[in-house]
């Protein structure tokens, strides 16, 4: 089992079931164009490996490090600006696409270090509001600039010609599945999402790391050992932003558009919060399991409801409570079983009782 | 007592925390290869002395000196990279660590020096059997023999620890009084506070008491411990009391 220890970084998921739930998702998401054919399938299977890199990422600044920040759909943004931009004004070539993932990847880090350097010396709360601020800047920004950004309506840009519906790796489908664009531009998300999260597993597990874990339990113990902690603090935000920034680019290629809505959103802040909650804080594996649970609960629970409200026809009350519309409602309830139940997420749950 | 070979000098610290004045003008020579005790009844100002040393709180006033290169104006971090280990009073350990993960952060980055890591677990055996446990799943004596541990796994010019014995048994008291007489034959330094007299007449070298947030009577731990007279006047207490 040692490649495999190598490929964790020594960092297994622990207990059986823990373990037999992310080799599903992993697998789901390794065959998911085969698993569940069609479009709509496809996107879903897409967006949550994204949304597996930015609750990642933001777990190594909230779980690892202890740093409550706001501003992390702004460093999703700026790389899906990144992409979207050089692919609108430029050129649909790769290059384009490298040189737009690169631009947003390091206006992430140099922003994230910014921030940092400057406000990490304050307490935790006002941290916490300064990166709210920022990012409401950063929101406003993008709409002003319309003739950079497109403003509220945003980019609609296009992609390599691999990356489009219209490109067939052959004419008739296998098990199910259109070997096209789409497929190229899944598995290259699929891929780029597994070898970055493998990437922050090994930073979360190297000595770097644990001195993360060490400032976030005791700030002033960690000094106290020669630690400086607000340089540690500032690259692990610098980190974290670039791997959101990553996955920003990643959703601009999937969408083959960006706008506010889309990557700066407050709400997105939210469900990325949200993720790393239910999935279990400090984990990594956590929001892998967060991101599949909000992700899913977004795109089926609706469905999920008209079927139990048809189902119920006749019943009093019943089928108007489970009524679409009212999916939000009982999205809200699942979260608050999910807190209750699991205090530590979903993974600390699995965990507990290995230490 | 004479500071001659100081390892570590304090001279007319003042230490404000808020409004409140805390030490008010402390004089203190740690000498080399020597262990310190700084005594002295609660609230005396020995925890505030000792973070104070570390720069976990600034000075007002004074100087401070080690290996006669002035050190306040340091931060924390430069302070411990000199060589100066601290074991807090509420044992310093990282409870969701394990407690191979505590012993790691005080190492470099090419990590164990397997020698020394023998040494300090001879030291605590009960370390060995809790290897990959979290630390805060340790029993109180366990986690301060862990916080001890972290201080020494590295060579170390200076240790500071602050009441190790706190609210710990008997039996592993007794180990901790060993660990220490062991360490003071690898001539290490060491400033301890502590209130068991017992512990302090067992391993102490020298001895600074203080009172009021200042330093009261220097000299040599044999000396006060066979004064029970200057100990009444000193500590209010006396030797036969706590055996």
């Amino acid at each position: 089992m040692r490649p495999l220890d190598g490929l964790l970084s020594g960092d297994r998921p622990g207990g059986l079931v823990l373990s037999l739930l992310l080799l599903a998702v992993l697998l789901g998401l390794a065959f998911a164009p085969f698993l569940f054919p069609g479009t709509r399938p496809l996107g879903v299977a897409a967006r949550i490996c994204i949304f597996i890199v930015l609750a990642a990422s933001y777990d190594v600044m909230l779980g690892y490090t202890g740093i409550a920040s706001f501003a992390h759909t702004m460093f999703f943004g700026m790389g899906a600006y990144g992409v979207a931009i050089a692919l609108s004004k430029l050129w649909a070539g790769w290059d384009a696409v490298l040189l737009g993932t690169a631009a947003g990847v390091a206006l992430a880090a140099l922003v994230a270090i910014l921030i940092g350097l400057l406000s990490l010396r304050v307490r935790a709360i006002f941290f916490s509001m300064i990166t709210l601020a920022v990012a409401s800047f950063a929101l406003i920004l993008a709409t002003e600039l319309r003739d950079l950004t497109g403003g509220e309506d945003g980019l609609t840009f296009s992609v390599p010609r691999l990356l489009t519906p219209e490109f067939r790796l052959a004419a008739e489908p296998v098990l199910g599945a259109r070997l096209d664009g789409r497929l190229v531009t899944y598995y290259l998300i699929f891929v780029l999402s597994l070898a970055l999260f493998l990437l922050m597993l090994r930073v979360v597990n190297s000595p770097f790391g644990r001195v993360l874990q060490a400032i976030r339990e005791n700030e002033f113990r960690a000094e106290a050992l020669g630690y400086r902690t607000v340089a540690y603090r500032t690259l692990a935000g610098a980190l974290s932003a670039a791997m959101a920034a990553l996955a920003g680019a990643m959703m601009a290629l999937l969408l083959r558009y960006n706008g506010p809505a889309a990557t700066l959103s407050f709400d997105l802040m939210v469900d990325i919060l949200l993720m790393v909650v239910i999935g279990g804080m400090g984990t990594l594996y956590g929001p892998v399991l967060g991101a599949v649970v909000l992700v899913m609960a977004e795109y089926y629970l609706q469905p999920a409801m008209a079927a139990v409200s048809g189902g119920l026809k006749g019943w009093p009350v019943l089928p108007a409570l489970f009524d679409p519309d009212r999916w939000l409602l009982w999205l809200g309830v699942l979260f608050v079983l999910i807190v209750y139940f699991f205090p530590a997420g979903i993974v600390g749950k699995l965990r507990e009782g290995r230490r | 007592m004479s500071d001659g070979a100081a390892l570590l000098r304090l001279a007319g610290i003042h230490t404000h925390i808020g409004r409140y004045h805390i030490l008010h003008g402390v004089d203190l020579a740690v000498r080399r290869g020597r262990l310190t005790m700084l005594l002295g009844r609660n609230g005396a100002g020995k925890t505030t002395t000792l973070r104070t040393i570390m720069g976990l709180w600034r000075r007002s006033a004074g100087e401070i000196d080690f290996d006669g290169r002035p050190i306040g104006d340091l931060e924390t971090p430069d302070i411990a990279r000199l060589g100066i280990a601290y074991v807090p009073e509420t044992m310093g350990i990282f409870a969701q660590l394990t407690v191979r993960e505590n012993l790691l952060l005080a190492t470099g980055p090419q990590g164990f020096d397997e020698a020394q890591l023998e040494a300090v677990l001879a030291l605590f055996p009960a370390l060995r059997e809790k290897w990959h446990n979290a630390a805060g799943s340790l029993s109180g004596g366990q986690k301060q023999m862990l916080a001890i541990s972290r201080a020494i796994i590295e060579p170390r010019r200076l240790l500071i620890v602050d009441e190790p014995t706190k609210g710990l048994a008997p039996a592993v008291i007794q180990l901790l009084i060993d660990a220490f007489l062991r360490l003071k034959q690898s001539a290490t330094t060491i400033l301890l506070v502590e209130q068991n007299f017992h512990v302090a007449r067992s391993v102490g070298d020298d001895v600074a008491v203080m009172d009021d947030g200042r330093i009261v009577h220097t000299g040599a731990m044999a000396d006060l411990a066979a004064d029970e007279t200057l100990q009444r006047h000193l500590l209010g207490l006396s030797l036969a009391s706590h055996q």
